[in-house]
């Protein structure tokens, strides 16, 4: 049950210079793969590109068969209130379960915000999030 | 400057040759006799000392390489019994084995003399203080000078490589007049000095630096001198020969190699033909009187040519031009080398990485840099950016600790890396000397 709200998001080892990001959504356009959310975290001459897509199995092929280094990872996407405390709420639920959040990135979409996180432990994320009334994003993503 | 030496750095020309073919030719017969190694290589040369008539004969004797080391390692190739050793210096090898270089007692008294020569010729003598910035340990640098400069009578204050802020307190509070090192490290030096306040040409008294263990050019000397107010001459060797072994004189027209220690010979470095004075090729030594680890027509791979005039100073023996480069695809980095194998071999035991890498030389202020970029392997890949940081700081780590000096790791997207062989390629050096 709590795997269903397990969403695979595509991660993207770029190189920190102009036009990566460019070459990624460039092939994700031309395979007609349509990109919910994205971030961008940086290190020292590299990030990782990652992105949230409605279907992720051909977003990693197209992308490996460019040459880039793609893998999977388990997130969960959780809307929020679109007004002050939203954010707050949610991760009031975590800190209170000990679940500690690896990274994180939102949207603010037409219907609700959501939050996109990577959890150490995604499984009991899902129940605690579930039972105190959360709203999460099912796989596959749709609009 | 007065000779240590006279009677051997002022012999005639002809009764140099005369002593050199004494020591040549004993050095064949003693090899043939108790050295199994050079036994077999001259006999599948079919070469028997009877054959070293003439000094030019020599040229009928088999090369040595660097890799008869270490195949030989760590002393199948020695010629002393292990009891007559003083010491052992070892350097880092192409592939990660490393080259072992023995001493006997007067390995080491000739070593020095031969240094002992050459810090004289440009002035040095007691009452100057030598700062020795090379490092000291199974580097040959360090040992090599002091024990040259102490010869000669001087103070030596051993500081070895680092610490440099100390190192300038130390060259004012003690009145240090000549120091060795690399001429990248001393121009770091001269600018920590600098952030210190301290003007090197008019707060201390340094005067003369011996700079070598990576290539330099006289724009870069003329920069030294100016710059720091000092006479910067260069110094030359390798572990092979026993370390840093023949200087500049005081003219600073070229290395003079004593001919009595160490036989020369410029080769073309694909037909091995030896080359006249004059020409570019690569310089080929016998030492003549070595013993632990006798080195007869070592192609040492260092592209330079012999200098045709007698020096202006008067001494008698042979003088090599400056290092015009390698043969091989050798880097020299803040003094070490380093080969780009040594690199493949690192990576090959580490799996978070795929095998093909770019070295990319620089230098960032007065020193050395050196990047090493290499692609994430498929397995390791995590979009944890700390996951990411660790991988690169384990290859950083590695790589240091397999070729002894300080690399910077960049994680590049697969496939950005040339593939094909090219070492123009996989090594990007962008300085300029």
């Amino acid at each position: 049950m709590e795997k269903s709200y397990i969403v695979k998001q595509i991660s993207i080892f770029s190189e920190n210079r102009p036009g990566r990001l460019a070459a990624i959504a460039g092939a994700l356009r031309d395979a007609k793969i349509n990109i919910f959310a994205f971030s961008i975290a940086e290190a020292d001459g590299f990030g990782v590109v990652r992105a949230l897509v409605d279907r992720p199995e051909d977003a990693h092929r197209t992308l490996t068969d460019l040459g880039f280094r793609v893998s999977f990872t388990d997130v969960i996407g959780i809307k929020m209130r679109d007004e002050p405390g939203g954010l707050s709420d949610i991760a009031s639920i975590l800190g209170d379960a000990e679940i500690n959040i690896e990274y994180a990135y939102a949207y603010s979409g037409k219907d609700a915000a959501v939050l996109i996180l990577r959890v150490d432990q995604a499984e009991d994320a899902v129940r605690h999030l579930l039972g105190r009334g959360g709203e999460l994003l099912k796989t596959p993503l749709s609009k | 400057m007065a000779p240590w030496n006279p009677r051997a750095e002022e012999m005639p020309p002809d009764e140099l040759r005369r002593l050199q073919f004494k020591l040549a030719k004993s050095l064949v017969y003693r090899l043939y006799s108790f050295n199994d190694f050079y036994r077999r290589r001259m006999k599948e040369q079919q070469v028997h000392p009877d054959d070293i008539r003439t000094l030019e004969d020599i040229a009928k004797l088999p090369f040595m390489y660097k890799r008869d080391l270490r195949d030989g390692y760590p002393d199948k190739i020695f010629s002393a019994e292990k009891n007559e050793l003083v010491r052992y210096h070892v350097s880092s090898g192409t592939t990660g084995k490393p080259t072992v270089v023995g001493y006997t007692e007067r390995d080491i008294k000739n070593w020095s003399e031969s240094l002992a020569r050459g810090f004289s010729s440009c002035g040095l003598g007691p009452g100057d203080v030598i700062q020795v910035s090379y490092g000291y340990g199974l580097f040959t640098g360090g040992l090599g000078a002091h024990y040259g400069a102490e010869r000669v009578g001087a103070t030596v204050l051993p500081t070895s490589v680092g610490n440099t802020e100390r190192q300038v307190e130390l060259m004012q509070d003690l009145h240090v007049t000549a120091i060795a090192c690399t001429p990248s490290y001393l121009l770091h030096m001269g600018e920590v000095a600098e952030k210190m306040g301290v003007s090197i040409k008019d707060d201390t008294d340094l005067r003369i630096g011996f700079l070598g263990a990576e290539p330099w050019s006289d724009q870069m000397r003329s920069r030294i001198q100016d710059w720091l107010g000092i006479r910067a001459y260069d110094i030359y060797g390798t572990s092979e020969l026993s370390g840093p072994m023949f200087t500049e004189c005081a003219e600073q027209q070229g290395i003079h190699i004593w001919g009595d220690l160490a036989l020369i010979e410029i080769v073309d470095p694909t037909t091995g033909e030896v080359l006249e004075p004059g020409e570019q090729g690569e310089l080929t030594i016998t030492m003549l009187q070595k013993e632990a680890l006798p080195m007869v027509r070592y192609r040492i791979g260092d592209l330079t040519a012999l200098e045709e005039d007698a020096c202006a100073c008067g001494r008698t023996h042979p003088r090599i031009g400056r290092i015009r480069g390698r043969v091989d695809d050798m880097l020299i980095v803040r003094g070490i080398n380093v080969f780009p194998s040594q690199v493949e071999h690192a990576l090959l035991e580490i799996p978070d990485v795929g095998r093909h890498f770019q070295i990319v030389v620089d230098r960032k202020g007065a020193l050395d840099s050196m990047l090493v970029r290499v692609e994430v392997s498929e397995e390791a890949f995590s979009d944890k950016i700390t996951d990411l940081m660790v991988i690169k700081r384990k290859v950083e780590h590695r790589l240091r600790g397999s070729l002894n000096v300080g690399v910077d790791v960049e994680l590049v997207e697969p496939g950005t890396l040339p593939r094909f062989e090219g070492k123009s390629k996989k090594v990007v050096d962008k300085r300029s000397l």
